[in-house]
């Protein structure tokens, strides 16, 4: 029932990685860049929400302001820091989102100290309630909550993609944004809405992160870190990919801690277990490819044999 | 004459007079110990590890197009190879040789699979190596897990000598490392190299084996990095996971190698003189001083790209340490101006 238990908090666990992940998939897929700042913008969210629920604003009313602000942010960043870049290949959109993660985690730092936050206070009973499975299952309703928010995101995002005409560009520029151009697509406007929808999904990833426990300004790295595992093991570029990478990435962590702490009496092994699930399935896909370029697994065989 | 009217040179006079500059200039600092005071030996130690990671940082970013974020991987193992190594009882000093030469051999499995990866895979992908590290460092307890421990092996030497010795050995590894790196640029691994950083799907076309150039740089820049983090725990003596695993070593590297010229051989150097003098200003401004580092960064990144060197090199045609060609269209009467460069 333990292990169970372990599974049914993995599967939750991995509703938060997927909501974290579906901006950067997002930006990956339209753009071909990958934000290193992602992580910090996440928490620069959550600290937007603080700021509100400090002047005795509830956090979700807070979000509803902080939302848009953050969808803003995303579109400024984009047509000032990662417009420029976009032709110069993928070392420039690294260097420079690398350096923006640095001025984001260290102007927090300059304003909040180093001190933990959280923004469980602001949200009343839901920060503790859960629902009774079993005797030894329990599911928080927040987590309930978080999983929800994120399969009906990619749910939104998946039907804005198929069925509109801004999905339609949006696919048509990830394509081939110089050909998008020649049937009349503004392939700036594309990118920066793309960018606003990413940022403004990574801040109620950043939220949430805030609501289920808690948070400090140098916490971006570790959560750049899950959203891009999560994004790699479902395979990049693809939502529902992302949902299956946070679930696979959320039950490997669970089952790690679980493990190491049966076994082998040691409780670090919840962010190890993530890291080296998400290692294997890199070296595993890279052998099929490997072993697809040779010819198949018949020639490959045949050849050592 | 060629027939084309152009000729191709390596060196010219600037170059071959700068050469002999540098050479004058390495033997003058193998003597810094016994002319300068301790302090400024002290100071001269740091900015040459400094060298070592920026040019690492370039040889990988500037030279092969891999952008790590997880270099610091290699500066931590080193150190913590070195502990391994002294606690079992090597001496100190070959263990900070050791430990560099662990931390590539470490590099070379990882390489395997981390040089599949293309451009922010490989950046973010680097960035979970280091972070599996680091988790793996803090789970041995020999080592003191996060509280971390000390090189106290060291205080066998007196201040003074190990002063003296750290000086001498971080200058002749950078001396070493940029040797070879120049000497690698100048083969013709420097040029598939910049081939596969142009276009990789070009280069591999005309025969160029990408993966083992790649693999190359990549092991050499971790062997580098892994001598910084020798070199660092010899002048710091304590080993603390959380600082020499900190992706703050990384952001330095990028500042550097950034600031003084991406792909280009002297910029690094540079860059790390900068780095030095501004730390040496503003280190103390804590938290501001990060947020000029990361600012400083985009906007070299967006408007400088070349760096101060390479805006140098471009507007001058200056080229002091030549690690490419350049062609000089020969004026009729048999003057030469600078013409195009080819690098």
């Amino acid at each position: 029932m333990i292990w169970a238990n372990q599974v049914v908090q993995g599967v939750l666990l991995g509703g938060y990685y997927a909501l974290l992940a579906s901006g950067l998939s997002l930006m990956f897929g339209v753009m071909r860049i990958i934000n290193l700042a992602h992580g910090d913008l996440a928490v620069l969210g959550a600290f937007l929400v603080l700021v509100m629920t400090d002047h005795g604003v509830s956090a979700f009313v807070a979000l509803a302001a902080v939302l848009p602000a953050m969808a803003a942010v995303g579109w400024l960043l984009q047509r000032t820091l990662l417009e420029r870049g976009l032709r110069s290949g993928a070392l420039v959109p690294l260097l420079t989102t690398f350096g923006l993660a640095i001025v984001i985690q260290n102007l927090l730092f300059e304003k909040f100290g180093a001190n933990v936050r959280s923004l469980g206070p602001g949200i009343g009973t839901l920060a503790y309630d859960s629902w009774t499975i079993t005797t030894q299952i329990y599911v928080a309703k927040l987590a309930v909550l978080i999983f929800g928010v994120a399969v009906a995101l990619l749910l939104g995002l998946q039907l804005v993609l198929a069925r509109t005409p801004l999905g339609r560009a949006l696919r048509a520029t990830a394509e081939d944004p110089d050909t998008a151009e020649l049937v009349g697509i503004n392939s700036r406007a594309v990118y920066a809405f793309a960018a606003a929808i990413a940022v403004a999904t990574v801040a109620l990833a950043g939220a949430f992160y805030g609501m289920r426990t808690t948070f400090a300004p140098y916490d971006g790295p570790s959560q750049l870190i899950f959203a891009f595992e999560a994004v790699v093991i479902g395979g990049l570029g693809s939502l529902w990919g992302t949902l299956l990478g946070g679930i696979v990435l959320g039950v490997s962590q669970n089952m790690g801690q679980q493990i190491g702490q049966q076994f082998f009496n040691n409780s670090e092994w919840f962010l190890p277990a993530g890291h080296i699930v998400f290692l294997a399935v890199l070296a595993g896909r890279l052998v099929v490819a490997e072993v697809a370029a040779r010819g198949g697994v018949r020639t490959v065989l045949g050849q050592s044999a | 004459m060629s027939e084309s009217g152009v000729t191709v040179e390596r060196w010219s006079a600037s170059s071959l007079a700068s050469s002999g500059g540098v050479a004058s200039l390495l033997v003058a600092l193998a003597f810094v110990p016994v002319a300068l005071s301790a302090n400024a030996t002290d100071k001269l130690t740091t900015l040459f590890v400094y060298v070592i990671l920026a040019a690492m940082w370039n040889a990988l970013a500037g030279y092969a197009g891999l952008v790590s974020v997880g270099q610091q991987a290699f500066f931590g193992l080193g150190a913590y190879f070195a502990i391994k190594l002294a606690n079992a009882g090597v001496g100190v000093y070959p263990t900070l040789v050791l430990g560099a030469l662990l931390a590539g051999a470490v590099s070379i499995p990882v390489s395997w699979f981390m040089l599949r990866l293309r451009g922010g895979e490989f950046a973010i992908g680097m960035w979970v190596v280091a972070e599996v590290v680091f988790r793996l460092v803090i789970l041995d307890h020999s080592v003191g897990g996060l509280t971390g421990t000390s090189l106290i092996g060291i205080n066998g030497y007196s201040p003074s000598d190990r002063r003296n010795y750290n000086y001498w050995l971080t200058l002749g590894t950078a001396i070493l490392l940029l040797g070879l790196v120049y000497w690698l640029l100048r083969s013709r691994v420097g040029a598939s190299l910049q081939a596969i950083r142009d276009d990789e799907e070009a280069a591999a076309s005309v025969g160029v084996r990408v993966l083992a150039g790649k693999g190359l740089i990549f092991v050499l820049a971790a062997v580098g990095c892994g001598a910084a983090g020798t070199l660092w725990l010899a002048t710091s003596i304590t080993f603390q996971p959380n600082s020499f695993f900190s992706v703050q070593w990384t952001a330095y590297m990028l500042f550097m190698a950034l600031v003084g010229g991406l792909g280009t051989f002297e910029g690094p150097i540079i860059g790390a003189i900068v780095f030095f003098v501004v730390q040496d200003q503003f280190g103390d401004k804590g938290v501001w001083y990060l947020v000029g580092l990361g600012a400083t960064a985009i906007l070299f990144a967006l408007l400088l790209p070349r760096g101060i060197w390479g805006t140098i090199e471009d507007r001058f045609g200056l080229r002091l340490l030549p690690v490419g060609y350049r062609l000089r269209r020969l004026v009729p009467g048999g003057g030469a101006r600078p013409g195009e460069q080819l690098t």
